[in-house]
């Protein structure tokens, strides 16, 4: 099944399917090792709701929402 | 000398090595046109000495952020000997990711593989030397913290810088890696230098390197038509970064050997954010901390041990506070034990400084020159050093704090509880923490705006941090609040003091999101960032970084405060015939006449024409504050007692005690000599609150925008935003229902700036349908 990963869980793990953006944030995204094929544990929200802060590649990552909605997912059972 | 570079993601422990290598050696300086700093020291123990240089913590070689591009041109246009790559083993894969783009570049190149301990304590295992097999360059196992491994790091650093290094790929076997070729092929045709490393970055399309080759950017549009790839389309861009990761993670998974097969283990960071971060305690806990910070800089009453236990005044208990032993005494403690950053400012401020200074005042005033350069050595340019270097103090102490929150980790968890606070306002989580600072003091929170990745959001901070009231400010708020409440017995001084304190916080929110959408318009920044894992902060850095700011300060600050003293000082004893003028007779001096010029502008502020011949006194103080906030309730003294003096001034000081430090006295001295009322009075504590702050803020905020444009505009944004703030105070509380009229100038000027944003917005876009 796909999803954004804005649209993730708390507790939910899943693989990069692509990755949309334009130019900086895109580039960043990458940078940061958020690349089609790695696995993604979204771990917590921030206490307003947003950002969001998941493991990717062994570390903690934190992002908006906004950013999210770029990066697809194959969820994880 | 050899030249050698530091390159490495941030949180990597590069700082720490860096420190480990050049020790007392390293020097701070700014890299031009940028505000990151620049560190430069020297390493000894090898054959020849070699000079280290810092590069800023990047992720990646990309155009985008201004460290990145620091980075890149260093290594491409400086050509250094050799390049350390201190890559955290902790974190293998995403600091790779960075060697991988440092090995394209023609350049010697070692990788310091640090946090190997800290791999070894978790059980796991990685295998150095087969790193250093796959990957071609030499690795060094090394501990940054423990120091060890440093001496076998440089020696191969040592032996590298010898000999030549070709940049190598790790793109040799995907999708692009003809055009890679070809493109390198041709560049190196045009006898470009680094012919690889620019090819590379042609493919991605990188804005710097398509704008410096145009015409072999037509080889990768041309390769770009014929190539179509399943899943990323042709953004190359995207592919090579994928490229980038599947090689790293390909070839280094048999490097590594995890004991804890678990993918997403917990770690002790997991466990400590459980609760940092957490959804109701979270805010909370950040509040408490930021509380332990003010009161263990400020707090007159540690702990609340004095409330609580009662203690007794040095004054109850006979001590003689005028005698050394007292004065040492009093640093510490006065009824209530002092927190830790109240005594070292008394110590450095009441011992100290008072002492050093008063040998040298006395000197100067024992020696037979002439009257006037006794006063502009004593009054003006010692007392100028004086006001800069009892900022010293209380700057220190709030950098040391926050330090240590930075370091541990914390200070990245600060950003992501608050960042959706923040994005309201066009601002990111970020800007939280200079804000709040400012409530200390504008300068270590100006400096600490370097933590915003974007310029535009550094420069709106910067502007509206003054508003938060700082340390200096409070004392006209109480002396000026006190007055009212006492010469008019209405009121509470407290509540006015707090809602002063709540109108700064206000004009702050305004004046940003009022930035945001005109002159400093822009996207909110992206907010993509690493938490680390938190970690103690090392004793040894926090003090270099202690002394590193002390410098910047003292340096940067001093030309410009102690010139402007003088300035200052020099208008206010002087008269326009050029006689030398005492205290008292400050009435008649430059400063006073040209006050008295300008003071029909001050008038829809409460405190110009309509207070008549002594209505100059108020604009002389807000004068006088800008060498330091705590002059305007001095400078209100020595006017009080200039008053008294002159005949027919109206001021009787009977009752009064104008040299009382509270300085309530004085203030009340002067409506008595105005009539000022008291809407005029709480107009002129907007107006010092929200003006252009003390010199040294105004020193900090130059070097901190580096743009003399948006320096300039900072200047310009202060005086004007005081004169509206002001304006509204004491118009609304003269004649309430101007209150509509200010709502509806606010509501208007809102509509037109949202409905010419939005005609901008649609012209763009027509544009760009075009």
């Amino acid at each position: 099944m796909q999803k954004l990963l804005s649209d993730f869980a708390v507790g939910d793990t899943g693989v990069i399917k692509s990755v949309g953006g334009e130019g900086k944030i895109k580039r960043r995204l990458f940078d940061m090792g958020i690349t089609p094929g790695a696995e993604v544990l979204l771990r917590k929200k921030a206490p307003l709701g947003d950002p969001l802060e998941i493991t990717v590649r062994g570390y903690e990552l934190t992002l908006r929402k906004n950013e999210a909605q770029f990066v697809t997912m194959e969820v994880q059972k | 000398m050899i030249k050698v570079a530091l390159a490495g993601n941030p949180n990597s422990g590069k700082t720490t090595l860096f420190n480990g290598l050049t020790g007392s050696t390293a020097h701070v300086g700014n890299w031009p046109g940028v505000t990151v700093d620049k560190k430069e020291g020297v390493y000894k123990k090898c054959a020849e000495p070699i000079s280290v240089v810092d590069l800023p913590g990047i992720y990646s070689l990309s155009p985008y952020t201004p460290e990145e591009v620091i980075a890149r041109n260093y290594i491409i246009d400086e050509k250094p000997d050799c390049v350390i790559n201190i890559v955290d083993a902790t974190n293998l894969e995403r600091n790779l990711y960075l060697s991988t783009q440092i090995m394209e570049i023609d350049v010697p190149f070692v990788i310091a593989l640090n946090m190997m301990d800290a791999v070894e304590k978790k059980g796991d295992r990685i295998d150095a030397a087969k790193l250093e097999e796959k990957l071609g360059v030499p690795v060094v196992a090394i501990s940054a913290l423990k120091g060890a491994g440093l001496n076998v790091l440089m020696e191969r650093v040592y032996k590298a810088s010898k000999e030549k290094r070709v940049g190598k790929t790790v793109l040799e076997s995907g999708a692009l890696a003809h055009l890679i070729r070809d493109v390198k092929i041709a560049l190196a045709g045009q006898g470009v230098e680094n012919p690889l490393f620019h090819a590379v970055k042609l493919a991605e399309e990188d804005e710097l390197e398509v704008k410096a080759h145009k015409d072999t950017v037509k080889m990768v549009e041309e390769f770009k038509d014929t190539f179509k790839d399943d899943t990323f389309g042709d953004d190359f861009e995207a592919l090579i970064a994928d490229a980038r990761y599947k090689y790293i993670s390909e070839n280094f998974s048999s490097v590594v050997t995890k004991k804890d097969k678990e993918k997403f283990a917990s770690t002790k960071s997991d466990k400590a954010d459980r609760v940092l971060t957490h959804k109701i305690w979270g805010i909370p806990i950040f509040l408490l901390v930021l509380f332990a910070v003010f009161h263990l800089t400020f707090s007159e009453d540690f702990l609340y041990l004095g409330k609580i236990f009662g203690f007794a005044s040095l004054e109850d208990l006979g001590v003689d506070t005028e005698a050394f032993g007292g004065q040492l005494l009093a640093c510490f403690y006065d009824g209530a034990v002092f927190s830790p950053g109240v005594i070292i400012n008394n110590l450095w401020n009441d011992i100290i400084v008072e002492y050093a200074f008063g040998w040298l005042i006395g000197l100067i005033e024992g020696s037979s020159m002439a009257g006037w350069a006794i006063g502009l050595i004593n009054d003006g340019v010692i007392e100028g050093l004086k006001a800069v270097l009892s900022f010293l103090p209380p700057i220190l102490t709030l950098f040391l704090f926050f330090s240590i929150l930075e370091d541990s980790g914390y200070m990245a968890r600060i950003a992501f509880i608050l960042d959706r606070m923040f994005r309201k306002f066009g601002l990111s989580g970020r800007a939280f923490l200079p804000m709040i600072m400012g409530f200390g003091c504008s300068v270590p929170a100006m400096i600490n705006t370097r933590t915003l990745a974007d310029d535009k959001e550094r420069a709106a901070t910067i502007r509206v941090i003054p508003f938060f009231s700082c340390g200096a400010k409070l004392p006209i708020l109480t002396a000026v609040a006190g007055a009212v409440v006492a010469y008019f017995s209405v009121g509470n001084a407290d509540l006015i003091t707090y809602g002063m304190y709540l109108l700064g916080i206000v004009t702050a929110i305004l004046a940003v999101l009022f930035m945001r959408n005109t002159s400093l318009k822009g996207e909110t920044p992206p907010f993509i960032m690493e938490l680390p894992a938190y970690h103690a902060p090392q004793f040894k850095n926090l003090m270099i970084h202690l002394w590193d700011k002390t410098k910047h300060f003292v340096k940067k600050a001093f030309t410009i405060i102690v010139a402007s003293t003088i300035v200052i000082w020099v208008l206010s004893h002087f008269s326009f015939t050029w006689a030398f003028l005492e205290d008292e007779q400050v009435n008649q001096s430059i400063l006073a006449q040209l006050s008295m010029l300008v003071q029909p502008i001050f008038t829809p502020l409460g405190f110009g024409s309509q207070l008549g011949t002594y209505g100059w006194v108020f604009i002389v103080a807000a004068i006088s504050g800008l060498i330091a906030k705590e002059n305007v309730i001095a400078t209100f003294a020595t006017l009080a007692a200039c008053l008294a003096a002159m005949a027919g001034s109206g001021v009787n000081l009977a009752g009064l005690d104008i040299e009382a430090e509270e300085g309530i006295d004085a203030v009340q001295a002067m409506i008595s000599a105005t009539g000022i009322g008291i809407p005029g009075l709480i107009a002129f504590i907007a107006f010092n609150m929200t003006t252009i702050p003390c010199f040294a803020a105004v020193g900090t905020a130059k070097a901190e925008l580096m743009n003399n444009k948006s320096y300039k505009g900072t200047l310009i944004f202060w005086i004007v935003s005081s004169f509206l703030v002001a304006s509204a105070v004491y118009t609304i509380g003269s004649w309430w229902w101007t209150a509509f009229i200010w709502a509806a100038a606010i509501a208007l000027t809102t509509w037109c700036i949202i409905s010419y944003n939005k005609r901008a917005n649609e012209k763009l876009n027509d544009g760009k349908l075009k």
